[in-house]
């Protein structure tokens, strides 16, 4: 059996999530771990297309890598110190961490060998964006409008953490 | 055997993502680093559920769920970095290990 096309496009986008992830997990310099986090998240996006959810290849570009990409390389920047950007990403117990992570890694690879295997996926097309929007305005209507208080709450609330105090007396006066 | 792609390969492929960012959580002191793993693991969790609806539903209900999913993601990583922009300028240092004290 040769490899079809598919097949190679998921083994060239997992080994990009791997690579990349591995990166982000232990580079030693926060902006290259800032800067492989786009891979993932491109890789990622990759996946969800090989899995017919177009959309949320689409969304996951847009709000991911365009989104909380760009706030994480905005905090960095406003946060680091320049000087020693080559040791910015400080571990700890990485030993330990690693034994833990490799043991979580172990339960889940069980798990999911021992899963059933599923070969046959949705076909061609089934799915479209306007199912997608169906099931957003019908079934899940309300935690679709939940979701939507939750973005204002959270946009008042990092105005709110990050505001500076301002005291009446420091307001000065516009000159006239 | 196939060398088909299923949802094993996908499973395997979260399953190791998840693990890369708990030691990405775990290991790291800078509080941005800890977000950065907090995002591959719930990325990880998204593979999972397209994964699930694309081979076994065969619906639209585990996109729908990532999709929420997505957006908790975005709200929290604006709020965490609010909270570290905040802890940078009271302890001009965002080291997850030495800003301990709760009130200045």
């Amino acid at each position: 059996m040769g490899l079809t096309f598919p097949d190679i496009l998921f083994y060239f986008l997992s080994a990009m999530v791997l690579v990349f992830g591995t990166v982000v997990a232990f580079s030693k310099n926060i902006v290259h771990s800032g800067f492989a986090l786009l891979g993932t998240f491109a890789g990622v996006a990759g996946l969800y297309g090989l899995l017919t959810a177009n959309f949320l290849a689409a969304v996951q570009i847009l709000i991911y890598i365009g989104g909380v990409l760009v706030v994480i390389l905005f905090a960095i920047m406003l946060t680091r110190n320049i000087q020693d950007a080559q040791n910015s990403n400080p571990r700890q117990k990485i030993v330990l961490a690693c034994v833990f992570g490799l043991v979580v890694a172990s339960l889940l690879f069980y798990i999911a060998i021992k899963f059933p295997r599923l070969e046959q996926g949705i076909t061609e097309n089934k799915l479209t964006v306007s199912q997608l929007g169906d099931a957003l305005l019908g079934t899940y209507l309300i935690p679709f409008e939940i979701v939507s208080i939750l973005l204002l709450a959270t946009m008042i609330g990092a105005v709110m953490i990050v505001r500076k105090e301002i005291k009446p007396e420091e307001i000065k006066e516009p000159r006239s | 055997m196939t060398l088909t792609i299923g949802l094993t390969h996908y499973l395997v492929v979260a399953a190791l993502l998840f693990s890369l960012g708990l030691v990405c959580v775990l290991g790291r002191r800078n509080a941005i680093g800890l977000l950065m793993g907090i995002e591959m693991i719930l990325n990880s969790a998204n593979i999972n559920l397209v994964a699930f609806a694309h081979y076994i539903v065969h619906d639209i209900t585990g996109q729908v769920f990532a999709l929420f999913v997505i957006v908790l993601a975005a709200a929290e990583a604006a709020i965490a970095m609010a909270i570290v922009l905040s802890i940078f300028r009271s302890f001009k240092q965002i080291d997850v290990t030495t800003t301990v004290e709760l009130k200045e």
